[in-house]
């Protein structure tokens, strides 16, 4: 294979002349790391609400979250997306999927990933909170009720922060996915990471160069999201249990 | 305004659906098989004490996990046709894309496999290997027949269900417009105007499927695993 190799391609001018391909590349970066970290926080918060759900003692609500939890687990990430971003502007009123389709194009791409990514991480951040709070010793929830504490209140003073600190380990590796599963969001023409590389080959004919370039900073975001982490789990550790000092 | 559903377009491309899902199928299965053959080496690479072995191991298995599945598999498609081509002095342009979505999901997902088989492999007592070895067997000899059966027998759950994450995965192959289930389901809906149907049928067909295999898997366990 005669191949050749080009590293200063990125500081060539665009074919569109308004900036140079490291620029592409940046810009990439920056909706990656945007579209992650917003979808992560839905994923968080909706996350924590069904994970409760699931273990309260409402046959209703309990069984509707497993609904929720069953429904994003066994579809793929790439239907969700799709669905979200073709079916549902067509399926709500007229009006509310018209203003959808009126708007920028880029904020419609943006919003139907960073809700499908949000939606999707949020069953499998259930599932985590859910197994964290049965992971308590049963005592914990009738000691709270015994003082008198309401349900809510022991979920909340009790439960939920023991939980919590339980699972950042398992939440560690969900947030290294959303970063990952963002890449998807290229599909729907999103013009993150994944798809600036794509972009930058289609303009330059330089795929290797590209290709390692984007895959570093996937490694990149991956230490580093893993070093902070790293960080909190120290800080959080509950001592008593396994994994704890 | 309503939308007005229309599903007529189905009936008539379930034949073409099916050869997508054929595909979907085919590659997954390959994965599973390669990726348990592959990911048990790397995983007992990792366990090793030979330094240059487990690194390697390690190395491989953090590289594969940090980077997401979607750039894998642009990699693959821009890395294997050239090399088979000219491996096999094949006529340059043959489609190698299936083959490329094979090789690529197969090395993969080795990487996540062999991170629950070194879970395995590490949850039977450590007095396995001490008696096997007071009896005389070798390193090979006791993981071949005491310590990876009881390890498989531990992991099966978890495997089954990293096969339905596979199965759900293939349908990423669309970033090379090869026609899986899902690339089928696509371009029917495309072609037909009725990209509402088709992706809401693709996505129902994907849940009954996961859901159903996810069920199996939890009645697998009760029965072998009464808790």
């Amino acid at each position: 294979m005669n191949y050749q190799w080009n590293w200063g391609v990125f500081l060539q001018p665009t074919a569109a002349g308004d900036d140079i391909y490291l620029g592409w590349m940046l810009s990439g970066l920056q909706m990656t790391v945007m579209l992650s970290l917003s979808a992560w926080l839905i994923a968080l918060l909706l996350g924590a609400v069904i994970g409760v759900l699931r273990t309260v003692p409402n046959r209703f609500l309990s069984g509707l979250a497993a609904t929720y939890v069953e429904l994003f687990r066994n579809v793929p990430l790439l239907v969700q997306l799709f669905i979200w971003y073709f079916v549902l502007p067509e399926l709500v009123p007229a009006s509310l999927g018209d203003a959808y389709k009126q708007s920028h194009p880029v904020f419609q791409q943006f919003l139907a990933a960073m809700v499908c990514l949000g939606l999707f991480t949020s069953a499998r951040v259930a599932e985590q909170v859910r197994s964290g709070i049965n992971a308590l010793p049963r005592g914990q929830k009738n000691a709270g009720l015994a003082l008198g504490f309401s349900l809510p209140q022991v979920y909340r003073h009790v439960l939920l922060p023991m939980a919590f600190r339980l699972i950042v380990p398992p939440l560690t590796s969900e947030f290294l996915n959303i970063f990952k599963n963002s890449a998807v969001c290229s599909t729907i023409g999103l013009l993150e990471l994944a798809a600036q590389g794509r972009q930058l080959v289609d303009y330059t004919a330089q795929p290797y160069e590209s290709f390692i370039a984007v895959t570093v900073a996937y490694v990149a975001i991956n230490i580093i999201v893993m070093t902070l982490m790293k960080k909190l789990e120290d800080k959080v550790r509950v001592p008593g249990y396994m994994g704890g000092k | 305004m309503v939308y007005e559903f229309d599903w007529s377009s189905i009936p008539g491309a379930l034949p073409f659906l099916w050869d997508g899902m054929k595909i979907s199928l085919e590659i997954t299965l390959t994965a599973i098989v390669v990726g348990i053959v592959w990911g048990t080496l790397l995983a007992m690479m990792r366990l090793s004490s030979v330094k240059p072995l487990s690194l390697f191991a390690a190395g491989y298995v953090n590289l594969f996990r940090a980077v997401p599945l979607v750039m894998v598999l642009l990699w693959f498609f821009l890395i294997v046709p050239k090399f088979i081509e000219q491996a096999f002095s094949l006529p340059p342009g043959t489609d190698l894309r299936l083959t490329s979505a094979m090789i690529g999901f197969a090395l993969f997902e080795s990487a996540y496999y062999s991170e629950i088989i070194r879970a395995g492999i590490q949850s039977v007592p450590k007095g396995q290997m001490a008696a096997c070895q007071a009896l005389g067997m070798t390193y090979g000899q006791a993981m071949r027949l005491v310590i990876l059966p009881q390890a498989f027998r531990n992991m099966v759950p978890l495997l089954l269900t990293q096969g339905i994450i596979l199965f759900q995965d293939t349908s990423l192959v669309y970033v090379s417009a090869l026609a899986d289930f899902f690339g089928a389901a696509y371009k029917v809906g495309d072609r037909d105007g009725r990209l509402v149907e088709l992706l809401l049928f693709a996505g129902l067909v994907y849940f009954v499927l996961c859901f159903a295999a996810s069920m199996l898997v939890k009645h697998l366990q009760k029965k072998y695993h009464p808790a």
